[in-house]
């Protein structure tokens, strides 16, 4: 089999002392989605940036496309491996199109400045995620679910092999966040790339991922199918979760108290 | 904005920068007419008009002009190192650790300038390795302790300068009050500062668009290929020296590292390749400006010149505020 353009060895990983995973091993491919998948605070995030590099590991090694990342260098990682982080942070004004255009810096030479055709990159981005008329807005202007499309409108034009995505579905609203989950799967489909996302809605998990890593908190995990057993999804929310068969799809929902409102 | 019109916008403000250049020399209680100063510049023409242009007021002139261009660049960064709006060359108490080396230099009757100057940049000095020394930590608070840090240090000096100053006798206060409101009437040697200057802000034109990185935030920033910590540390010890250069030789002088990196962003966006060189140019400009008011105003008698440059800027600030009703955080 091929290299995978992401790999976890032996990685254990912990943040402020507590265990995130332990002896963690895993491979994506070309064309493959996982999404990340467990209560707050077990370190889903903390996990993420291990991969992207930006979070040191405890033991064992992260490779991109077959290499670390001390091999690979700060530049060197990249092109490769791209982050939509949980926040973001925006403490000056700037354009929408600016914003999108720092996703070119890893292809631009020291003294280069963006050319018409990363400029044309940026705004077929802002078509993608449907902000194609805002290229001139200020970010200060925009709602927090048209800030997220920025965000990922800007990791769409840093062109990685592997999308790392926290929270991608954060602020936006139903028919967005099914918007973004096609995008995203169309482009890991059509560049080969592969994806990884950390998610809260499991029914979007198993309809949009292939693999799935369910974090239980203390090191412990599991990794399989994208849609894994109801018994897996109750332990790992600490809820009861019952299945409903519709066709071929099955649907996760927690139970209600019997006490609710009806 | 492109490149071809971040040239075109610089080179408006370089000739700027120049004209105010050009007309403090020529004014003053001998006024002589640009074509005038360019002679004597040249050593043609009048005697004395070459010795008051090239010994008296050149040296005072190319001061301020660097100085203006090292707080307004030092502002500049100390707003992306800290990414807080509110930031100023001051913040993280370089000019406190000037202040209490420059006045306690005074105090002992240190009264040859280079003295001062030395005292006032080992204060700068011993604050900035203070400031660091406590703040170096690892995690994303890194950035709030820095800033915390540099307040309450910037504030101990304060104490230390207020008790200096009521210790101080009669005739020595003004001197120090002057030397606090920033002064540029001591200033001479300005080849230093400029070739600071210049260095400085080579170093940051060469960062300039991890500068724009690090803007977005540290994660971003490194995940599109800057070496974060890197770059913090060498924006710390850069706009630090900058600084400590510019309170040196014209003491705290005010304003001018807060609000000009205001100006140029308000007018010209957040770009770091447009706006430093362009805040550093705005930033020369206006306290060469200043300083020209400052000693011909009510001559003989000269003002501090941190004075006039809150004075001159504070409605040109406002009045841009105003005009960009969107840029709110900006």
């Amino acid at each position: 089999m091929s290299t995978p353009l992401l790999a976890a060895h032996a990685l254990s990983v912990s943040i402020g002392g507590q265990p995130v995973v332990r002896e963690l091993h895993l491979a994506l491919h070309p064309g493959e989605r996982l999404v990340l998948l467990g209560r707050n605070g077990v370190g889903k995030t903390t996990l993420l940036h291990t991969l992207a590099g930006l979070h040191a590991a405890d033991a064992g090694e992260v490779r991109l496309a077959g290499k670390t990342y001390a091999d690979l260098g700060h530049r060197g990682a990249a092109p490769l491996r791209g982050l939509l982080p949980q926040h973001q942070g925006d403490v000056f004004a700037a354009s929408v199109l600016e914003t999108v255009l720092i996703g070119r810096h890893p292809y631009l030479a020291r003294w280069d400045w963006e050319s018409a055709a990363d400029a044309n990159l940026a705004r077929a981005a802002l078509a993608a995620v449907g902000l194609a008329d805002f290229a001139a807005r200020s970010l200060h202007t925009l709602s927090g679910g048209e800030r997220q499309r920025v965000a990922l409108a800007t990791l769409l034009v840093q062109q990685p092999r592997v999308y790392l995505l926290d929270e991608p579905l954060a602020h936006l609203d139903l028919n967005h966040q099914v918007a973004v989950l096609e995008l995203m799967s169309r482009r890991v489909r059509e560049e080969g790339a592969a994806l990884v996302m950390v998610l809260h809605d499991v029914n979007l998990a198993a309809r949009y991922c292939d693999w799935a890593l369910l974090l239980f908190g203390e090191g412990e995990y599991e990794f399989g199918d994208a849609v894994p057993d109801a018994r897996a999804l109750s332990r790992l929310y600490g809820y009861p979760l019952r299945v409903i068969q519709d066709g071929e799809r099955r649907w996760f929902v927690p139970e209600m108290a019997a006490t609710g409102e009806g | 904005m492109n490149r071809t019109r971040a040239l075109l916008v610089l080179s408006l403000l370089a000739v700027l920068a120049l004209a105010s250049l050009l007309l403090s020399l020529g004014v003053g209680s001998l006024r002589f007419s640009p074509g005038e100063v360019w002679a004597a510049l040249l050593g043609e023409g009048d005697a004395t008009a070459i010795a008051v242009v090239r010994d008296l007021r050149l040296p005072r002139a190319l001061a301020t002009c660097a100085c203006g261009g090292l707080l307004a660049l030092a502002g500049s960064l100390m707003q992306v190192l800290l990414r807080n709006p509110l930031a100023d060359p001051y913040v993280l108490g370089i000019s406190g650790g000037a202040a209490v080396g420059a006045l306690a230099a005074m105090l002992l009757g240190v009264g040859a300038s280079l003295g001062l100057e030395g005292a006032a940049f080992a204060g700068a000095l011993a604050a900035m390795g203070l400031v660091f020394g406590l703040s170096r930590g690892e995690g994303s608070w890194t950035q709030t302790r820095l800033l915390l840090t540099g307040v309450i240090v910037a504030s101990g000096c304060g104490a230390v300068v207020a008790l200096m100053l009521s210790l101080a006798p009669e005739q020595q206060l003004r001197g120090m009050l002057f030397w606090l409101m920033g002064d540029a009437s001591q200033a001479s040697a300005p080849l230093p500062a400029l070739l600071i200057l210049g260095a400085g802000l080579a170093v940051a034109l060469f960062f300039a668009r991890e500068l724009n990185l690090l803007g977005r935030g540290a994660l971003l920033a490194a995940t599109l290929g800057a070496d974060v910590t890197r770059l913090r540390l060498l924006l710390y010890f850069l706009a630090s020296g900058l600084t400590a250069t510019a309170v040196t030789s014209v003491g705290s002088v005010g304003f001018v590292g807060l609000v000009v990196p205001h100006w140029a962003r308000l007018a010209l966006g957040n770009d770091q390749r447009v706006l430093l060189p362009a805040a550093t140019l705005a930033g020369s400009a206006l306290l060469t400006l200043a300083d020209t008011l400052a000693r011909s105003l009510i001559a003989p008698q000269q003002l501090p010149v941190g004075v006039l440059t809150a004075l001159l800027g504070v409605p040109v600030f406002l009045l841009l505020l105003a005009r960009a009703p969107h840029m709110e955080q900006g």
